[in-house]
């Protein structure tokens, strides 16, 4: 068999998606000797040229992590699309805005208002914000146009796979590799390398009766490694999320964040979340509901953590 | 503005505010036709995915009525509305909602008055908050930092 033509790109990303591709270790190189390898800009020397130069649909999967965020992105997306036979969103990120699309809270001149003027260590005398077109001496300089809205990848190009997971985790990656080398994938558009069932189904933890009187942020409390950590007051979103990670957070004693998505089916995780904290609260009243709610700092952003750009309400800027 | 009709959905519950509702209907009491109802077993029933989805979808208020506490048909589905529903308004505000748009209401099935006038008054607010427009400014949607 050929070897496949394999593209790795990261558009508004932290690089951890890419440094867990790395993260299968030695089997980088089975990697290597099932791919060629035609663009990774975290660790090959490929550049944007080589890949316009390639015929349409000459790439065969590319695997493409981070969110859109900016115009580079956007295009770089539509080139790897063209060049491209499967495209897989790769990581949260791509797959439903991941932590970038945050941003979508607030509108785009408040966050460049934050960024470019008001940060307690920001010095800038001449409010200069960045421009996408600057003349000097030698020509002019450009930088890609800041969005609105960070946006998932399928909101801007068709996507074949779905890979969730902030990042997915090695064996996951590695599983994902080989059922394309061996042409094993499911139909279009299917969701790969998660579960079909909650992470509370995979979690190890004793579950009894979920009866909420106060919430804890997670440096508030030292939780019991054995009980389920939604009953000891943490937002753990295990009940809304894909299974598939193997549990990592929550044998680090850590809430689940959410990172593999909504369940199949579910078509806003924030929601639903909500809808089940309200069944766990131990509360009779308006009040003492009230009260214990006003424990969770940040509701929404803990809610959609993960997924704020295909949420159905989308934040402040849509 | 002047000829802005507010598009309000209405989950009411089967066993009580639907019955309000009727109740209203057959007393031939007046309220505004900018309700469009949707019949939920309970009050209980109704995911903050539908309220979500109402108001993608294009609606500019969202009602939300079902038994008096303690009166549920199903024991505590009302009280599970009541429980999620200050968090629901927290998310909405984040989300650059006017929490206004959203409202939670008991109603018996023999308040049919009550009914009415909720309903005259829901909608007289949603016309003055005006159309909803996805990322209208609220405090928490709006704040920097
Ligand atoms: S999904 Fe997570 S690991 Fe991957 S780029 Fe986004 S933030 Fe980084
Ligand atoms: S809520 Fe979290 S800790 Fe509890 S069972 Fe589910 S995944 Fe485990």
């Amino acid at each position: 068999m050929a070897k496949l033509k394999l593209a790795l790109y990261w558009a508004a990303a932290c690089g951890g998606c890419d440094v867990a591709v790395l993260d299968v270790h030695e089997k980088i190189l089975d990697i290597a000797g099932v791919a060629d390898i035609v663009l990774w800009p975290v660790a090959t020397d490929h550049k944007y040229a080589d890949v316009e130069k390639m015929a349409p649909g000459s790439i065969d999967v590319c695997l493409f992590n981070g969110a859109v965020r900016n115009s580079e992105n956007e295009h770089m997306a539509r080139l790897l699309r063209e060049k491209s036979r499967v495209m897989v969103a790769f990581g949260s990120c791509a797959v439903s805005g991941g932590i970038p699309a945050l941003a979508n809270f607030k509108q785009r001149e408040d966050i460049l208002q934050r960024v470019y003027m008001d940060t307690p260590s920001t010095v800038n005398p001449g409010q200069v914000l960045p421009v996408t077109g600057c003349p000097v001496n030698e020509g002019v300089l450009h930088l890609p146009e800041f969005f609105d809205f960070v946006h998932s990848l399928n909101q801007v190009v068709e996507v074949d796979y779905y890979v969730p997971g902030c990042p997915p985790t090695a064996q996951r990656i590695w599983e994902v590799v080989q059922a394309i080398a061996a042409g094993n994938l499911p139909g279009a558009g299917a969701t790969v390398g998660a579960l079909e069932k909650s992470l509370c189904d995979e979690c190890p933890r004793e579950k009894s009766n979920k009866k909420i009187k106060r919430f804890y942020r997670s440096h508030e409390i030292i939780p019991d490694p054995h009980r389920c950590l939604l009953e000891q007051g943490l937002l753990c979103m295990g009940p809304v999320t894909r299974g598939g990670c193997g549990a990592q957070c929550i044998n680090a004693n850590m809430p689940c964040r959410g990172c593999y998505g909504p369940l199949p089916g579910v078509i806003d995780q924030g929601a639903k979340y909500i809808s089940s904290i309200g069944a766990v609260i131990d509360a009779r009243t308006p009040e003492e509901a009230e009260e214990i709610l006003a424990g969770i700092a940040d509701p929404a952003g803990t809610f959609y953590r993960f997924g704020m750009a295909t949420a159905l309400l989308k934040g402040a800027n849509r | 503005m002047e000829n802005f009709e507010p598009k309000i959905i209405g989950f009411l519950c089967n066993w009580c505010s639907y019955a309000g509702a009727d109740l209203a209907g057959v007393s031939r009491l007046q309220y505004p036709a900018n309700l469009r109802v949707v019949r939920v077993m309970c009050s209980g029933r109704v995911d903050p995915t539908f309220v979500f989805k109402a108001l993608d979808g294009g609606a500019d208020g969202v009602l939300i009525a079902g038994c008096h506490p303690g009166d549920c048909h199903y024991s505590d589905g009302n009280y599970n509305t009541m429980k999620r529903y200050p968090l629901m308004l927290q998310v909405l505000e984040q989300m650059g909602v006017d929490k206004r748009r959203v409202r939670l209401e008991w109603i018996s099935a023999a308040e049919g008055p009550q009914f009415a006038s909720i309903v005259n008054e829901f909608t007289e607010q949603i016309r003055q908050l005006g159309p909803f427009k996805k990322g209208e400014r609220t405090e928490r949607g709006a704040e920097v930092g």
